[in-house]
């Protein structure tokens, strides 16, 4: 079959537009095996954690982060834009006060922060705030 | 053994038994995150803090794990509860194998 000056056009803008959207679909898919990883594949309810960040941040390199939720065991923060999407697992012993803790991270670029908690029942609940970061925090 | 590693760590010296403390830990590392590239392109190895345990004489107050997202020179805030004199261990290890120590005591007012 011979292929038309047009249809070749059309080839080539379909071949953009699929390595356009590679990366996004590589990503979420990164995200969603951390996220199994750390949950084991149980479903997650929306909120009971608390997340707080800013909501610029201009150096990506360190994002003043802090998670807290009480009655967790566990929290692990990711972020769902970084080349790996875990951040930070937080395990609560015995003698910890509360259920919160603060850091500081590196965000890639403007993406979501998710914070996941596992309770002390077995469950999991997850909150998620969007941060804009104006240099990105991995380097060349 | 990444160069220049110092961890300083903040702990009230006394406290009333049972009193809930604010403890705020910083190590000077550089978390090289596996991410960057030199100057002729090449990868620079991942060289980081992997986890970080604090106890109170024996007891876990928190674990962390960290991954390579988090800052150069880890910060932590958290707060732990105090039943008794005692001392605060904290240990942080390194990718390297390096285990890195430091201890607070604290007495009851």
């Amino acid at each position: 079959m011979e292929l038309t000056r047009r249809q070749w056009m059309m080839l080539g803008a379909g071949a953009v537009a699929a390595a356009g959207l590679a990366p996004t679909g590589v990503l979420a898919k990164r995200m969603d095996e951390a996220l199994s990883s750390f949950t084991g594949g149980a479903a997650v309810a929306d909120g009971g954690v608390e997340l707080s960040a800013p909501e610029i941040a201009e150096n990506g390199n360190t994002v003043p982060i802090s998670v807290s939720a009480p009655g967790a065991v566990a929290i692990a923060v990711f972020a769902e834009g970084n080349p790996e999407a875990e951040v930070a697992t937080f395990k609560f012993g015995e003698l910890a006060a509360s259920q919160a803790a603060s850091t500081r991270i590196r965000l890639a670029k403007t993406q979501n922060v998710v914070a996941v908690a596992q309770m002390a029942d077995g469950s999991f609940a997850r909150t998620a705030r969007v941060v804009k970061v104006t240099i990105g925090g991995c380097g060349g | 053994m990444a160069k220049g590693v110092k961890p300083r760590v903040k702990v009230p010296k006394t406290v009333a038994a049972g009193d809930v403390i604010t403890i705020k830990t910083l190590i000077s590392h550089p978390m090289e995150s596996g991410q960057r590239k030199d100057k002729e392109g090449n990868v620079i190895p991942r060289s980081i803090i992997n986890r970080f345990t604090c106890d109170f004489n024996g007891t876990n107050v928190l674990d962390v794990k960290l991954d390579p997202a988090v800052s150069t020179n880890p910060y932590f805030q958290f707060e732990a509860r105090v039943p008794e004199a005692g001392e605060v261990r904290f240990t942080w290890y390194d990718d390297d194998g390096s285990v890195y120590e430091t201890r607070k005591s604290i007495a009851i007012a």
